[in-house]
């Protein structure tokens, strides 16, 4: 008896230790690095982050990066999601087909997006077949600023859709088929199905699918690396220069606090602004 | 007027899955065709000079095929830890009600509201100074910090699915726990574990922040790319790109049952 109570502690234990070692130990660590400087604890490495050059770029590219792909994302996979209960053949297909990209890394999709947007890429042979460019055009360099963050807003819609895309596929899966029916019988028309009932009914899914998908985004570094260089500076691009360029650790770890506390707060907001009955979840 | 409306609807699916297969098809062409058709002016849309030369020059790309296999090496390393770590965690959550569960669950679920790579940067340190710097254990123990929530969560609603009776039958028949365990619960929960490694795996394969930050010579596959970016030809790291992108799709399509088991469970 004794040990068949101690026994889901044994099997959970290892985990345990790992996360407190590969996860709780280098949060506090981070956070530490981040408030020491010269062996006090000092706001100097946060003084020297905020002075640099690239710092105020770093945050307004991240912020209006997130803000128009999350909603546009969220938009594209509502759509899809509610799509595809209504195909009649090869749903399935479909399926993984638009979950594809699910399996494709940032930075892969930056290279992906690379060969068709650089200067000699698919896009501007097109351009140059339709007669609208004469010659190989750069659009990814500091010179196209709107260009190079198109193209990133391009690739991130391609790329990380699909997460939202799935998550809203489950929960629509778990919408009463008979809700939208007893709705339709009282008169009500697509759009008033969408609205009052589909979309409310799915507010968990939605809430789930943007902390997931908005906390991915803040992290964001190596596909604006592959296509815009340091062209277009985001937060964790800049942490990892600090990191492996300049060597500062602390300032590093800064930017990486700095992104942490911005993460946290995006979940804190979703869970307040759309807040979900426990009952509600299923 | 249905007939219109179906045939827009059609339409759009096959744009959304274009959209999603020709950046694929693309890289892919300009990867596997080498030099002469990254530098070609305007670009054929269709494999005209693929010859055996080309494809020569791609299994021939310098540091590609090295960094490849550390990939797979941390890659399998990640997966391992992470099924031999969270498959325990994940049984006890499905099987057991214990003090301090909820807790357990809540710490599980607040590593999503961080971005784990980044906890890669102090690391550094301390790996450098325990001999974990620079090699593919190193990277893999952050990787499963990345993997091993969606192990354990996954692992209990996959146990959640196979009745307790059939457990306890063993039980009944002479069986250990243990054996009960191997013997009855592991074969029905099999495939579901296997679509968890693979899980473990890609999410190893793709990651790019914390490889990049926990090695210097040993690279993987991303790490190379990333601190090659700059100085690089673009055959190479288009050739990298469709590594990177292969067998992520091929592993997908493995798993693809199991997808909304993985995703779904955020809603739970």
């Amino acid at each position: 008896m004794r040990r068949a109570r101690l026994l889901p502690y044994l099997l959970v234990a290892p985990s345990m230790a790992f996360l407190a070692a590969l996860f709780l130990f280098p949060l506090v660590q981070t956070i530490s690095l981040a408030f020491h400087a010269d062996g006090r604890w000092s706001l100097g490495k946060f003084a020297t982050m905020a002075d640099d050059l690239d710092f105020g770029d770093a945050v307004g590219n991240t912020f209006k990066l997130v803000m128009i792909v999350v909603p546009a994302q969220l938009i594209l996979a509502l759509a899809m999601a509610l799509m595809l209960p209504h195909l009649r053949r090869g749903r399935d297909l479909v399926l993984w087909v638009w979950s594809i990209p699910l399996g494709v890394s940032d930075l892969a999709a930056g290279l992906v997006w690379l060969a068709i947007l650089t200067d000699r890429g698919y896009l501007n042979t097109i351009l140059f077949k339709l007669g609208i460019i004469a010659a190989p055009t750069a659009w990814l360099t500091y010179e196209t600023p709107f260009a190079l963050f198109a193209a990133i807003i391009v690739a991130e819609m391609w790329r990380a859709t699909a997460i939202v895309f799935l998550i809203l596929v489950a929960g629509v899966q778990l919408v009463p088929k008979e809700f939208a029916e007893a709705a339709e019988i009282f008169g009500a028309s697509p759009w008033q199905r969408l609205t009052r009932v589909t979309l409310p009914l799915l507010k968990p899914s939605i809430q789930t699918a943007l902390i997931l998908r908005t906390v991915l985004a803040f992290e964001m570094f190596a596909m604006v690396i592959t296509l815009g260089g340091r062209n277009f500076p985001v937060l964790v691009s800049e942490a990892f220069n600090w990191q492996d360029t300049n060597q500062d650790y602390g300032v590093a770890a800064a930017y990486a606090t700095l992104v942490m506390a911005v993460s946290l707060a995006a979940t804190a907001f979703y869970l307040i602004v759309m807040r979900v009955r426990p009952e509600d979840r299923s | 007027m249905r007939a219109l409306r179906r045939g827009i609807f059609t339409t759009g699916v096959a744009a959304l899955c274009a959209w999603t297969l020709i950046p694929i098809y693309l890289v892919a062409l300009s990867a596997i065709g080498g030099e002469s058709v990254v530098n070609a002016w305007p670009k054929p849309f269709w494999p005209t000079q693929l010859s055996l030369a080309t494809l020569g020059t791609f299994m021939n790309l310098s540091g590609v095929w090295p960094a490849t296999w550390q990939s797979a090496q941390v890659a399998l390393l990640c997966m391992l830890l992470s099924i031999v770590l969270g498959l325990p965690a994940g049984y006890a959550l499905a099987r057991f009600a214990f003090a301090g569960s909820n807790l357990y669950r809540l710490l599980i679920l607040l590593t999503r509201a961080f971005p784990v790579g980044i906890l890669a940067l102090p690391l550094t340190v301390t790996f450098i100074r325990i001999g974990l710097y620079d090699t593919a254990l190193g990277v893999a123990l952050v990787h499963t910090a990345l993997a091993l929530p969606f192990a354990i969560l996954v692992s209990s609603s996959l146990f959640i699915g196979i009745p307790r009776e059939i457990e306890e039958a063993a039980w009944v028949f002479g069986c250990s726990r243990l054996s009960a365990f191997f013997r009855v619960v592991l074969p029905l929960a099999t495939p579901g574990i296997a679509a968890i490694a693979i899980f473990a795996f890609v999410i190893s394969w793709n990651e790019v922040f914390a490889a990049a930050v926990l090695t210097v010579r040993h690279r993987t596959l991303t790490a190379f790319l990333l601190s090659v970016l700059s100085e690089s030809p673009l055959h190479v790291q288009f050739a990298g790109g469709l590594l990177l992108v292969v067998p992520s799709v091929l592993f997908i399509f493995l798993v693809r049952r199991y997808l909304f088991a993985i995703w779904g469970i955020t809603n739970r």
